[in-house]
């Protein structure tokens, strides 16, 4: 017998709307300890259930246990809260100046500092990271130096991109963090590509990258995946799922029907689903995966469960598409709140502490700006000069070029 | 020296880079083990190992993403698309990534990679297996287009390419792979090996590129051609008793507009000829540049012989393709103009 029923066609939609009281209580969130730690030579197929399940280390009290939990001692998490807390503070400078006109554009990472500032901790100082646009906290981390992001986001006579990219579009090569490229998840394949060369090479070096939730809907998500499985490449592949992609929430991705994590096992690519803002968590996450990948068994897909807590970029304006107060309601927390909490627990911070550190940051950024702000900004028009606009194009300046540069003047 | 098609000279030219660099790799679809369905990588995973020149799945997007990566890294891989109708799922890669990765980083990355690609008719390939999209590379800031006409060339180009510090997009004439094609499709084939221009270095040497060839020496009128077309444009000044001057540009971008201006000045007539379709096609830029360089020396308008606006036609290549009769009407207008 023939079906009769009338086909209907499905069009995903979030649980909460503006004006709508945002409820998450009906999501799963496993208990510290719940999730089991594999060795690193697991097959995909044989912890497939980490990626349907949460690992986390940090319960709601800030005491840390199970089996994830990283030997990690006071000092480096210590280290670690400094550089979210600078990482905040930064965003906020940033985004004020933006307001203030002092730039076209700005975005913040608020919520998910922990994702960047853990896994720059769980990675080494010379692996490649090939980020997408909210990873500014791997920077930090690795003292980059906050007047060179400035000088780049203002554009100013200073700017290492010499104003040719949106602000926050930073490469440094040095501080092995690849050219960002604005165009979603092309990035990830090039990490694959990169990582396939350390191995060629027989280097001790590997690559990370990271893509949106929204982002694993492109073709390169999924060459990614093919390629860092075919050729076992020594490479991180994390999914930062926060929920959002500018106005569409994850079930437009396809995050409805399974987890992201759960797209690594059809490519043989061993999958994590982490409490993103857990630090512990995503610090031992990362440290297995690089373990891992150091030992020539190749890629690891990480998807990091977080919530984009501010709005997409500056251009955004969130309240528009879901509940104003849904950050403040999403269950897992805060990543800056939790380690605090965390490390107050084990007697190695307090209140006052942190409260000086929040201000020591804040004076860092500040200062930085100033230094910033004296070389120029986008606003008052203090550029590079533009006779470089037609240097890089290629290595040597062929003919066409230099009759267009005095064409033109400059 | 050696005698060698297009074919075994582009083989020779990846043999000769992989022996003098360790990071030199190459890969593609099924451009591995079994050497390439043109078989341009034949016998190099036997002779340099299976990482160095190995098959990959079938994802152009991700066949260029990985090639920038590994770029990045300081390797120099060169890549095989099987045909240039397949390059679009790497055309993002290319437009986007790979051609701006030193401007957008200011020289903090860069890409020295080489894009190998067979394009162009000729062959009863229809649609999808035909196409010469050179123009779309030419348009993008950032990347040189490559485009040989004999094997000596193709071989010093290939090497050009691959030592290149910037992403080449290397387009190969697969009509001319084993011989040249003048455009009389019912006459027989014809080897390399009765032209001069297979005689091929077994070494290692470069043809420069951005640098255009005098393919043939006149004094009545200027052709402007590359690749395949080079050939058909020669059979054309032999034909129509024209002494023509036949340019092969062979580098896209950068261009040698000083050669093909000196060529025009001398002669005072251009005909552009390629096999690609007509509209925004690259002969529009030759066009618009020898207008700009060489108005005062024009004794008439300049034509452009090119394929037809429609996507490639099977059964009538023919009609579609820009041969010899084609080329010689547009010589003839030039010249009574």
């Amino acid at each position: 017998m023939r079906n009769t029923t009338k086909l209907t066609l499905r069009v995903p939609v979030p649980k909460h709307r503006p004006g709508d009281k945002p409820d998450f209580s009906g999501l799963a969130i496993p208990e510290p300890g719940d999730a089991r730690r594999p060795e690193i030579d697991s097959t995909a197929r044989d912890m497939a259930d980490l990626a349907f399940t949460l690992v986390r280390v940090l319960d709601a009290k800030g005491h840390a246990s199970g089996p994830w939990k990283p030997n990690l001692d006071a000092e480096t998490m210590r280290r670690g809260l400094k550089a979210m807390l600078l990482t905040r503070a930064f965003d906020d400078r940033m985004f004020r100046a933006q307001r203030q006109g002092k730039t076209s554009f700005y975005m913040k990472s608020t919520g998910e500092e922990a994702v960047s500032v853990a896994q720059a901790y769980a990675l080494d100082r010379n692996d490649m990271c090939f980020t997408s646009y909210r990873q500014q906290g791997i920077l930090i981390a690795r003292g980059y130096p906050l007047v060179d992001m400035m000088n780049q986001i203002y554009s100013n006579a200073r700017d290492p991109l010499k104003g040719r990219q949106l602000p926050i579009m930073y490469s440094s090569k040095a501080n092995g963090f690849f050219t960002i490229s604005g165009n979603l998840g092309t990035q990830f394949p090039q990490a694959v590509g990169w990582a396939m060369a350390s191995a060629y090479k027989g280097d001790d070096r590997i690559a990370a990258s990271w893509v949106g939730d929204g982002t694993t809907a492109e073709g390169d998500f999924h060459y990614g995946c093919t390629f860092a499985s075919v050729y076992r490449a020594p490479v991180i592949l994390n999914i930062v799922n926060n929920q959002w992609a500018i106005s569409s929430f994850s079930g437009i991705a396809g995050g409805d029907e399974s987890t992201f994590a759960s797209r690594g096992i059809g490519y043989g690519l061993p999958a994590l689903r982490v409490d993103g803002n857990d630090f512990l968590a995503v610090y031992a996450a990362t440290q297995w995966a690089a373990e891992r990948a150091r030992s020539n068994l190749g890629a690891t897909l990480i998807e990091h469960f977080t919530y984009r807590a501010e709005g997409h970029s500056t251009s955004d304006d969130p309240s528009r598409y879901r509940p104003s107060d849904e950050a403040k309601a999403w269950p897992l927390g805060d990543p800056v709140e939790r380690l605090k909490q965390h490390l107050i627990v084990l007697g190695e911070w307090s209140e006052e502490q942190h409260e000086a550190a929040g201000k020591e940051a804040l004076e860092q950024v500040n200062a930085a700006n100033k230094e910033a702000m004296a070389y120029g900004t986008l606003g008052e028009n203090k550029l590079p000069s533009a006779s470089t606009m037609f240097e890089d194009v290629f290595k040597e300046m062929p003919e066409h070029l230099r009759r267009q540069r005095q064409q033109a003047g400059v | 020296m050696a005698t060698m098609n297009m074919i075994q000279a582009l083989n020779s030219a990846l043999d000769v880079m992989m022996a003098k660099d360790a990071n030199v790799l190459s890969f593609g679809e099924d451009a591995g083990y079994f050497g390439g369905v043109f078989r341009v990588t034949d016998g190099l995973q036997k002779k340099h190992g299976l990482t160095r020149s190995f098959d990959a799945p079938i994802a152009e997007g991700g066949l260029v993403a990985v090639a920038i990566g590994m770029g990045a890294y300081g390797l120099r891989p060169v890549v095989e698309v099987q045909f240039a109708d397949y390059i679009y799922p790497g055309f993002d890669q290319i437009v986007s990534e790979a051609a701006r990765i030193r401007y957008r980083s200011a020289g903090d990355f860069t890409v020295p990679i080489t894009i190998r690609t067979p394009y162009g008719g000729g062959i009863f390939g229809g649609q999808t297996h035909s196409q010469s999209p050179e123009a779309l590379f030419a348009h993008v800031a950032g990347i040189k287009t490559v485009i040989p006409s004999t094997p000596y060339d193709a071989k010093g180009l290939l090497i050009a390419a691959i030592e290149d510090d910037d992403p080449v997009i290397f387009l190969e004439p697969k009509r001319i792979y084993n011989g040249p094609f003048n455009g009389h499709h019912d006459q027989p084939v014809q080897a390399w090996s009765k032209f001069k221009e297979s005689d091929v270095p077994d070494g290692h040497y470069v043809i420069p590129l951005g640098k255009a060839a005098v393919a043939r020496g006149g004094k009545d009128i200027t052709i402007v051609a590359y690749g395949t077309m080079v050939h058909v444009a020669k059979a054309a000044a032999e034909e129509s008793g024209i002494d023509a001057e036949v340019v092969d540009i062979r580098t896209i971008v950068p261009l040698d507009i000083d050669t093909i201006a000196a060529s025009v000045k001398k002669t005072g007539r251009c005909v552009i000829l390629h096999e690609a379709t007509r509209t925004s096609g690259f002969g529009a830029e030759i066009a618009a540049q020898v207008q700009e360089t060489c108005f005062y020396h024009l004794e008439a308008p300049i034509e452009r012989v090119t394929g037809w606006d429609t996507p490639y036609p099977h059964a009538f290549e023919w009609q579609y393709f820009p041969g010899p009769a084609r080329v010689i009407e547009a010589m003839r207008r030039a010249m009574e103009g």
